[in-house]
């Protein structure tokens, strides 16, 4: 049998709804949160600031600020997307049906993934109404961001999943991710740590994702674009794996 | 209770299934059962007794230990997209997205289900289930038996040839349970296979063509309804006495009787399989002993009074 489109348009569908009836805390308090960054740190802050390799500070700071929004969002969306089924117990419909697990993930991720990339859009456009800023490499962009939501939708629906209580999916956003993309160079180039907190740098992963992402923008990155193209593709398949796993394995989901 | 090999009018085989847990706990031993085709089959059973895990392990909730099932013809693992698509599920508890309207829920379970779009069935359902004035309701706000209403709409909602109803009647008014009742015996004469597990024996006997009773995870009886209520069912005779009795005389000690406290009633059962019920001679003994009645009434076992028995037995023997 080939791929269940109906069952897939029915979780992507659902999901969406979801997401524009709680459009305020889905879609506006994100974006109302990132815009506000752009102001302090763009407008008010930024003018008195200079600039990093050429590049006004409150321009240079955009990529990182719409990667911060965008992995927590992420995560948060799909994490959210199959915890509460399991919460509600609806989830007994979902292991009912005849679809496999990538179909399952080509709603529920795909949802996500596309929550977020309406996000990543509304953000690039508030921040043109407060700072300005190019685009190098537009296509290498929409690419990358495209790369890296679906990686992070992937992560976070692991973490739901995992999660066996509101806490938990909490957890890995608030204390793992929005930390590292603070110290991932979200508001700073990491050459202009001293040693070794620069190396100590290479080893968080947000920094190839940053650093990507600031060189679609200005053409000018922290590490390789090919380097951090092949971490965040590392990163997917591992999250891939995890996924095709835990449905062969019915781990947390079938008892 | 294995039966060898399925035959053609069996929508639903399960040969030798077992589920024993992490913990070592066994919910089913070697169950065996053939479900037909177009028959309403009830699953009784106490409280813990596998019922649900049963109906878990056919619908992909669950997965056994040993044994396999298949949906007509279609092993639920191996092809698990087609037997499932055959297999709709009401749940014992009411799950429900609360948010979500009655009309999209039940809409996003035809589409979970490989079906495309059909509003005029999905209006149909709804109506033959007087939801359809809910339809723009949230779930949140509708009564516990509505809700369990739009839970069989969503699993009749992709048309499935075999329906699980796991405690339907939990939680619903009788009104509600009469009307759901009369939709079950219309999807039955639609060709439907029902198999139901419920705690109102009544409904059971009023409903199923086969009753099947589970306990400790083990099948102890799959029987025709009618053949099981002939086999196992008791009747009873009850003498209202003229005069009250002080204890059963001596003469009539090999019969099977019972006095009441008042000694005014002498009751006493026989079996309904045999072709000598033995009333004319107990009627004769008692003239002899002069003893007189005025008033003679029988009474028929239920399938409640079954059940406990069957329980009962299992117990003692365990």
């Amino acid at each position: 049998m080939g791929l269940n489109f109906h069952a897939v348009r029915a979780i992507y569908r659902f999901e969406m709804n979801r997401a524009f009836r709680t459009w305020a805390q889905s879609i506006i308090a994100p974006v109302l949160t990132t815009s506000l960054y752009f102001i302090v740190f763009g407008s008010a802050i930024g003018s008195r600031m200079g600039d990093i390799g050429g590049v006004d500070y409150g321009a240079y700071i955009i990529p990182g600020l719409l990667m911060l929004s965008l992995l927590s969002e992420s995560i948060s969306n799909a994490s959210f997307g199959i915890y509460m089924p399991k919460w509600s117990g609806t989830i007994y419909e979902l292991l009912s049906a005849p679809v496999n697990w990538v179909e399952v993930l080509l709603g529920y991720v795909g949802a996500a993934a596309s929550k977020s990339l309406l996000l990543g859009t509304l953000i690039l456009l508030t921040a043109r109404a407060f700072v300005p800023y190019s685009i190098a490499h537009p296509v290498w962009m929409v690419g990358f961001l495209l790369l890296t939501v679906v990686s992070f939708c992937l992560f976070g629906f692991i973490i739901g999943l995992w999660a066996d209580s509101f806490q938990k999916l909490q957890v890995v956003p608030l204390l793992v991710i929005t930390p590292l993309t603070f110290l991932g160079g979200a508001f700073y180039s990491i050459n202009m740590l001293p040693e070794p907190w620069q190396t100590v740098s290479l080893f968080n992963p947000v920094v190839y994702l940053i650093s990507g992402l600031r060189w679609a923008f200005y053409g000018q990155a922290d590490v390789h674009i090919a380097v951090s193209t092949g971490m965040t593709l590392v990163f997917m398949s591992a999250c891939l794996g995890v996924v095709w796993w835990v449905f062969k394995t019915g781990h947390r989901i079938r008892r | 209770m294995p039966s060898p090999t399925p035959n053609r009018d069996t929508i639903l085989s399960i040969r030798g299934v077992g589920k024993t847990y992490a913990g070592g706990f066994q919910a089913l031993k070697n169950i065996h059962l053939d479900i037909q085709r177009g028959e309403i089959f009830a699953l009784l059973g106490p409280n813990g007794a596998g019922k649900t895990t049963l109906i878990s392990t056919v619908c992909g909730l669950t997965t056994p230990t040993e044994g396999h099932i298949t949906a007509d013809g279609h092993d639920v693992v191996r092809d698990y997209r087609r037997a499932r698509g055959l297999i709709g599920l009401v749940p014992q508890e009411l799950h429900t997205d609360a948010f979500e309207t009655v009309w999209a829920t039940v809409n996003f379970s035809r589409g979970l289900f490989g079906k495309a779009p059909n509003p005029a069935l999905i209006e149909q359902i709804l109506k033959d289930l007087s939801l359809w004035d809910k339809k723009d309701n949230k779930i949140m706000t509708l009564s516990g038996g509505m809700k369990r209403r739009v839970l069989i709409a969503k699993a009749l909602s992709h048309e499935p040839k075999i329906l699980f109803l796991d405690e339907p009647s939990a939680g619903v008014d009788v009104e509600l349970r009469h009307d759901m009742w009369r939709l079950v015996r219309q999807l039955r004469d639609a060709g439907t296979t029902i198999i139901l597990t419920t705690h109102y024996i009544e409904e059971a006997e009023d409903m199923a063509d086969r009753i099947g009773v589970i306990r400790k995870g083990e099948l102890i009886v799959v029987e025709d309804k009618a053949v099981l209520m002939r086999q196992l069912g008791r009747k009873e005779l009850a003498l209202s006495l003229q005069q009250p009795l002080a204890a059963v005389p001596d003469a009539l000690a090999s019969w099977p009787l019972a006095l009441s406290a008042d000694g005014l009633t002498l009751t006493y059962t026989f079996d309904t399989c045999n072709e000598d019920t033995g009333i004319a001679e107990l009627l004769a003994a008692l003239q002899s002993q002069g003893i007189g009645y005025k008033d003679l009434r029988t009474s028929e076992s239920s399938l409640e009074d079954i059940f406990v028995s069957l329980v009962h037995e299992q117990k003692a023997e365990a």
